[in-house]
C-alpha cells in the first residue's frame, strides 16, 4: 500500500477513471456526452420533484408585499413570515382538521397495527389448524373487490357515518401489509419458538417477547405505512363525513386549493378568521399545504431506510 | 415443512378428556401429525383466536359488501327499510334490470372509453418509465449521487392525490408558477389544469410525479440480484453496453416486468380515483369520468344504488376475468405470473 505513489491528481477534463471508482474494470469508461445526459436528466427528476415543494414552502413564508411583487407564488424567499402559520393554528377549521387528522391517523395506525400484527402471527405457522383455508380467505380479497355502493351501504348500515370510525375500520386490515409482517414472522427460527415454549410460553408471550422484538423493523415499518396512509385519506372522508368539524385535513386542503380553483365543487369554502385582516390569503392557503406535507416528510427517512432492505422484495417472494 | 413440532400440544392437552385413540408410544420423543382435530385446535387455537379480530374485520368491510353486490339484481331501495339490510331484503327483484339500463346509458360507455384510454395511454407512457428510471439509477456509479437521487424522487409517493393535485395547480395552473412566469415573459400562458383534451396527459404526468420513483424500485431489485459474473463474462465476450443490456439486463428483469404488467392489466378498468375525483370538476365529466367515478355519482350523489351496484360489479367481474386470463397467458409463456399454479 504505502509504496504506491498517490494517484496523480487527475487533470481536469475526462479522466479515464474518476477517482477510486466502483466502476468494474471490464466496464468501458463512461463517455463524456453520455454522463453529461445522465446528470442533466437526474438533475431534472430532482428539480421535477423539489421546484413544487420548494415554492410552496416559500411562499407559505412569504409576506404580502413579496408575493404582490412576484405576482403569486414566490421562488426566492425574501423573508420569513410566520403570519400565515400563526392564523392556521389560531383555532379554525384547519386547526380542527390537523386534530381530527391526527386523532384518525394515531388510532388507525394502532387499531391496524395491532390487529395485523396479531393476524400475521396467527398465519405464521403453516400446519396449524385451517391455516391453509385461512390464508386463502386472506389472500383473496386480493382478487375479488366489494365495490364502492355495498361497502357504502354497509358502513352507513352500521351506523358509522359521520363518525370518525368510518376512516378508520373499513381499511383498517391490508393485507399486503400482513402478508410482509407474516413473511418476517416466519423467518425468526423455530429453535427460538420452541424453546421458549418448553419454558412454558403461550403464544401471546412468544409473539411479544420473542417474534415482536426481532422483527421490531419490519412493523415499524408497516406501522409507517399504515400512518401515511390514514393521514392522506381523503375520499372515504367525502363518502362517510358530513360534519364540517369531523373534516380531516386532505379535506380541507381539497376545499380550499381545489375547490378554489373550480368553483362548481359542491364543497364549501372554509372560513377562516382573521384572514381577511392579516396574511395574504395565498400564503395562507400554502400553509395549509404545507402543514399537510410535513408528517409525510418526517416519516419519510424512517420508512427510507429499512423499504429498499427487502420489506418490498420480501413482499414480492411473499 | 417446519411444523412446529407438538411440543405445546404434548404439555398443553390433557389426555383425560380424549375419546379418540391416541396413537402415541411414549418411547419416541414427540410424535408430531397425526393428531386428532381436537388435540390441534387445542394446540393452536391462540393462533385462531389472533387472527380472529382481522379476519372479522375483512368479514364485514370485505366479504359482507362483496356479497352485497347481489343488490345490482335489485330495484334496490334504501326507504323500504330501516336500515339498508332490511331495505336490501325489502327490495323488489329486478333480474338484470340494472345491467340493461346500464348498457344503454352513453355515459356509461363514456367512462369505459376514458378509462382503457387512460390504462392504455399509461401503459405506453408511464410504464416504461420506471424500468429506465431504474437502469440509468443502477449505471450511476457514484453511490451518493445515487442515494440523493433515489431519496427525493421516492418521496411523492407519500403525498396524498389532493397533495399532487394541488402541487400540479400551483406549479402548472392558471395562477400557478409557470402561467405567473409566461405572463411576465409577455406569453399567454395556456390552461394545463382545466383543458379537457389534454387531460390524459396530465393525469400521466401527475401519476409519474407521484409514483416513477416508488415503481423504480422494485426494478432496482432486480437489477441488484443480477449475478455480475454474467456481465463481466458477456463484457468479455466482446459485447457491448447495449447488448450486454439486451441480452443481461433485460432477461433478468423480464420476470418482474411480466408480473407488474400483468397485474396492471389485471386493473385496466382502474385508473385511480381520487385523481379523477379531485379533477373532474375542473375539466369536466367528458374527459375525466372514469368508471369509479361514474360508478360515485350514479350510485351515491343520485341515489340509483341498483345501477351503481350493477357498474361496481361489472368493472369487479371484468377486472377478476382479466386478472386470470394474464395470469394464464403468463404461465402458457412460461412466466411465474402473479401465483403459482399451486
Amino acid at each position: 500500500m504505502t509504496t504506491y505513489a498517490p494517484p496523480p491528481v487527475p487533470a481536469p477534463g475526462p479522466s479515464r477513471r474518476r477517482r477510486r471508482s466502483d466502476r468494474p474494470v471490464w466496464e468501458e469508461p463512461p463517455s463524456p456526452l453520455g454522463l453529461f445526459g445522465k446528470g442533466v436528466v437526474l438533475a431534472l427528476l430532482v428539480a421535477a420533484v423539489l421546484v413544487p415543494l420548494w415554492t410552496v414552502l416559500v411562499t407559505s413564508l412569504a409576506s404580502r408585499a413579496t408575493i404582490d411583487e412576484a405576482g403569486g407564488m414566490v421562488l426566492v424567499p425574501r423573508e420569513i413570515d410566520p403570519s400565515a402559520y400563526l392564523t392556521i393554528f389560531s383555532g379554525g377549521d384547519v386547526t380542527q382538521a390537523v386534530w381530527i387528522s391526527t386523532v384518525v391517523t394515531v388510532l388507525g395506525t394502532g387499531v391496524s397495527l395491532l390487529l395485523t400484527v396479531l393476524a400475521a402471527y396467527g398465519l405464521s405457522r403453516p400446519g396449524s389448524v385451517a391455516h391453509r383455508g385461512l390464508l386463502f380467505y386472506f389472500l383473496l380479497t386480493f382478487l375479488i373487490f366489494p365495490g364502492l355502493v355495498p361497502s357504502y351501504l354497509v358502513v352507513t348500515g352500521l351506523g358509522l357515518k359521520d363518525s370518525i370510525w368510518s376512516l378508520i375500520l373499513p381499511s383498517a386490515i391490508s393485507v399486503f401489509n400482513l402478508v410482509v409482517i407474516r413473511a418476517f414472522f416466519m423467518n425468526v427460527p423455530g429453535e427460538l419458538i420452541d424453546s421458549a415454549r418448553i419454558d412454558g410460553a403461550g403464544e401471546l408471550r412468544i409473539l411479544t417477547r420473542i417474534v415482536l422484538p426481532l422483527s421490531r423493523a419490519v412493523v415499524a415499518v408497516v406501522g409507517l405505512f399504515y400512518a401515511v396512509g390514514y393521514w392522506n385519506a381523503y375520499f372515504n372522508a367525502v363518502l362517510y363525513i358530513d360534519s364540517n368539524d369531523k373534516f380531516p385535513i386532505q379535506r380541507v386542503l381539497q376545499s380550499y386549493i381545489l375547490a378554489g380553483q373550480s368553483p362548481n365543487v359542491s364543497g364549501t369554502p372554509v372560513n377562516l378568521p382573521g384572514v381577511t385582516a392579516y396574511p395574504p390569503t395565498l400564503a395562507v392557503k400554502m400553509a395549509v399545504v404545507v402543514v399537510t406535507v410535513v408528517p409525510a416528510v418526517i416519516v419519510y427517512p424512517f420508512v427510507q431506510r429499512h423499504f429498499t432492505k427487502g420489506v418490498i422484495t420480501g413482499a414480492v417472494k411473499g | 415443512m417446519s411444523a412446529p413440532p407438538g411440543t405445546a400440544g404434548a404439555v398443553d392437552a390433557p389426555a383425560g378428556d380424549r375419546p379418540a385413540p391416541r396413537p402415541r408410544t411414549t418411547a419416541r420423543p414427540v410424535p408430531r401429525r397425526r393428531r386428532t382435530l381436537r388435540a390441534r385446535l387445542r394446540r393452536d387455537w391462540p393462533l385462531l383466536a389472533m387472527a380472529a379480530p382481522a379476519a372479522t374485520l375483512l368479514l364485514v368491510f370485505h366479504y359482507v359488501p362483496t356479497l352485497g353486490n347481489v343488490i345490482a339484481f335489485q330495484d334496490y331501495n334504501p326507504f323500504v327499510g330501516d336500515d339498508p339490510l332490511d331495505a336490501f331484503l325489502g327490495s323488489e327483484w329486478i333480474g338484470v334490470g340494472n345491467f340493461e339500463a346500464l348498457f344503454r346509458d352513453p355515459l356509461f360507455w363514456d367512462a369505459v372509453r376514458n378509462t382503457l384510454s387512460i390504462t392504455a395511454f399509461q401503459l405506453v407512457f408511464f410504464f416504461p418509465l420506471p424500468i429506465m428510471l431504474a437502469l440509468l439509477l443502477n449505471s450511476v456509479v457514484s453511490g451518493r449521487v445515487r442515494g440523493f437521487v433515489q431519496s427525493v424522487v421516492y418521496l411523492p409517493h407519500f403525498f396524498s392525490w389532493v397533495l399532487v393535485v394541488t402541487f400540479f395547480v400551483q406549479t402548472l395552473g392558471g395562477a400557478g408558477l409557470l402561467a405567473q412566469e409566461l405572463r411576465q415573459a409577455g406569453l399567454q400562458p395556456w390552461g394545463v389544469m382545466t383543458n379537457p383534451d389534454t387531460f390524459i396527459v396530465l393525469v400521466t404526468a401527475e401519476a409519474v410525479w407521484k409514483d416513477l420513483g416508488w415503481g423504480a424500485i422494485v426494478f432496482l431489485a432486480a437489477l441488484s440480484a443480477i449475478d455480475p459474473n454474467l456481465y463481466e463474462a458477456a463484457a468479455a465476450d466482446g459485447a457491448g453496453r447495449w447488448r450486454r443490456l439486451w441480452h443481461v439486463t433485460l432477461p433478468g428483469l423480464r420476470p418482474v416486468i411480466v408480473l407488474l404488467l400483468i397485474m396492471r392489466l389485471g386493473d385496466a378498468l382502474s385508473v385511480g380515483f381520487e385523481q379523477f375525483i379531485l379533477q373532474r370538476d375542473a375539466v369536466g365529466r367528458d374527459a375525466a369520468e372514469v368508471l369509479d367515478t361514474f360508478v360515485y355519482y350514479q350510485a351515491i350523489a343520485t341515489q340509483q344504488w341498483g345501477l351503481g351496484a350493477a357498474a361496481g360489479l361489472f368493472k369487479a367481474v371484468v377486472g377478476l376475468i382479466l386478472i386470470l386470463t394474464a395470469n394464464h397467458v403468463a404461465h402458457r409463456l412460461g412466466e411465474q405470473g402473479v401465483y403459482s399454479r399451486a
